[in-house]
């Protein structure tokens, strides 16, 4: 079914980009992250302008995450208290990541500098989460017991500590501001919900209880990827509300599924497929900036 | 003072003798992109008139254009900087045509010398695209073209016009889905012994209509509100997944 898109100003196949959304919404429900890691890249490869896809996708993600934060919330595994530290930082780090957007579309480095940010970022996350889920299924193979959850150290050192009980910690605020900005700049660099890098921060550094980690990283990505959603909608205008909406057709209908799947895996299993899925991207966009590229000039009106 | 003479003369005989004229219609003078829109066939189609008793044993060439919008465009050109192929080198461009299609009876080469289709911008290469600084800037248009041709933004057409009876020319010109909107315009020359005889050309408005026009101005005029609402369709759009599937 062929549908011609307002903003993208280009016709694609309806059935395709719903299942896309369907695909990276089952990934939204079963592992707290937006997806929009692989819904951006997809959508560029399908055609669909850098621009739009960065912008509609952070659109997507809004709903995807409301489906899936709802149903962490119905069983009580959303910190809202720890989530607002999160949005209020990732307010900030919307804003600062929009200027940092114009300046580079200024260079005409933006589709380099995304591409190298997710190498980057996606390669070391993804490693980092690798080498913690081998570690973790080798220690229960082994049967010891695990190690006492405990936040990084530079986490204690910060001044002001608040009491967050449902995720059970006693620590500053500033650690969580500090990432939600981190995640609000590539919110709006990337398109992404930063689901990818929120869950393991919140993990391995904050030292958050692992049962509440997943609904309030969907908690926050509700709040700024409707906030980039704006910054988009107004500056760039390359929102693409017929397709945000296709993207979340398929979207929450695979978010949901995709948390039924995740109650019946093991949390262990669950990092380490998501840490496989994060290499493989990093692993394809790599390849897309070193391999020499078919053509060798792109245009940009203006 | 002699040449104005000859001028003179030369007008009055063609006033009297009635130049050659071509007389062009369009199947659609406005082209609305709906949301089925997936690209569109324009048939640019007319008449040649002859002067009375001038009419030629031979059918003439015609070239038919169809041009969209002008407007300034950056090529910028990847080259390995540390293993990694990034943007460097860049060329900008005052007047790249957002759509230009060209079909003749025959090949370009084939109608006219260089200079007259470069006059007449008859052909992708020909086209005056107005580069702006660099010593380079041959290869950078050279990019820009084949860029252009791989979005079927650029075309050419080499035996796309047909003629009958020496005096009824037709083409169909096809405009992607993709095809930028605005003020178009069909040209067409027509050509005999590689010089321009006659010429015509008709306007084309391509534009959104309906939802799609209703959407795209939303998102322009009122970029607030239209975020605003691409937000609260999100999340309406999440909330009632959440029910419907809701079994807990």
């Amino acid at each position: 079914m062929d549908l011609y898109l307002p903003i993208a100003e280009i016709s694609v196949n309806a059935l395709v980009i719903v299942l896309l959304g369907g695909g990276v919404g089952f990934l939204s429900g079963m592992f707290g992250v937006g997806g929009g890691f692989l819904t951006t890249p997809l959508l560029i490869f399908y055609g669909i302008p850098p621009a739009v896809a960065v912008a509609s996708s952070a659109t997507q993600i809004t709903g995807s995450s409301v489906s899936g934060a709802l149903a962490y919330w119905r069983r009580g595994q959303v910190d809202v208290k720890m989530g607002s530290v999160l949005v209020a930082g990732g307010f900030a780090g919307a804003g600062l990541g929009q200027i940092v957007f114009r300046q580079l579309q200024k260079l005409g480095q933006i589709d380099v500098a995304i591409n190298l940010i997710y190498v980057v970022f996606l390669g070391t996350i993804g490693g980092l989460m690798l080498k913690a889920a081998i570690a973790e299924l080798r220690r229960d193979k082994a049967a010891a017991p695990p190690p006492r959850r405990r936040h990084h150290p530079w986490v204690a050192a910060l001044p002001g500590r608040m009491r967050f009980p449902r995720s059970g910690l006693f620590i500053s605020p500033l650690a969580p501001l500090l990432l939600g900005a981190i995640v609000g700049v590539l919110t709006v660099l990337l398109g992404v919900g930063g689901g990818f890098v929120m869950v393991p921060a919140l993990l391995y550094i904050i030292g958050m209880s692992a049962t509440a980690v997943v609904g309030t990283s969907l908690f926050q990505i509700i709040f700024v990827t409707a906030a980039t959603t704006l910054l988009h909608a107004t500056s760039s205008k390359s929102v693409d509300i017929v397709l945000a909406l296709l993207l979340l057709a398929g979207g929450v209908a695979g978010a949901q599924l995709g948390v039924r799947a995740a109650q019946r895996l093991s949390a262990e299993k669950l990092r380490l497929a998501l840490a496989l899925i994060v290499l493989a991207v990093a692993l394809r966009l790599l390849i897309g900036l070193t391999w020499t590229p078919a053509t060798l000039y792109t245009l940009q009106a203006g | 003072m002699r040449r104005a003479a000859v001028l003179a003369l030369a007008w009055l005989f063609g006033v009297a003798a009635a130049p050659t004229m071509l007389i062009t219609d369009l199947s659609e003078a406005r082209i609305e992109i709906n949301t089925t829109f997936k690209g569109a066939d324009l048939l640019v189609f007319g008449a040649i008139q002859y002067p009375p008793g001038a009419v030629p044993d031979k059918a003439p060439d015609i070239a038919v254009v169809v041009r969209g919008p002008a407007a300034p465009v950056t090529v910028r050109r990847k080259a390995r900087i540390a293993g990694i192929w990034i943007n460097t080198e860049s060329a900008r461009f005052e007047s790249v045509p957002g759509f230009y299609s060209v079909a003749t009876t025959r090949p370009i080469a084939e109608l006219a010398d260089d200079r007259t289709t470069a006059i007449y911008e008859i052909g992708v290469d020909n086209l005056q695209l107005s580069p702006t600084g660099g010593t380079e800037a041959g290869a950078f248009e050279a990019g820009l073209i084949a860029e252009k041709r791989r979005a079927g933004l650029f075309r050419e057409a080499a035996g796309g016009v047909t003629i009958t009876r020496g005096v009824l020319y037709r083409a169909r010109m096809a405009l992607p889905a993709a095809v930028p909107t605005g003020d178009y315009v069909a040209e067409i020359h027509m050509i005999r012994r590689g010089r321009v005889i006659a010429s015509s050309s008709v306007p084309i408005a391509i534009a959104k209509s309906g939802f799609e026009r209703w959407i795209y101005v939303t998102a322009q005029e009122h970029s607030l509100y239209y975020g605003l609402a691409a937000v609260a369709a999100a999340l309406l759009a999440g909330w009632i997944a959440s029910l419907a599937t809701r079994r807990d």
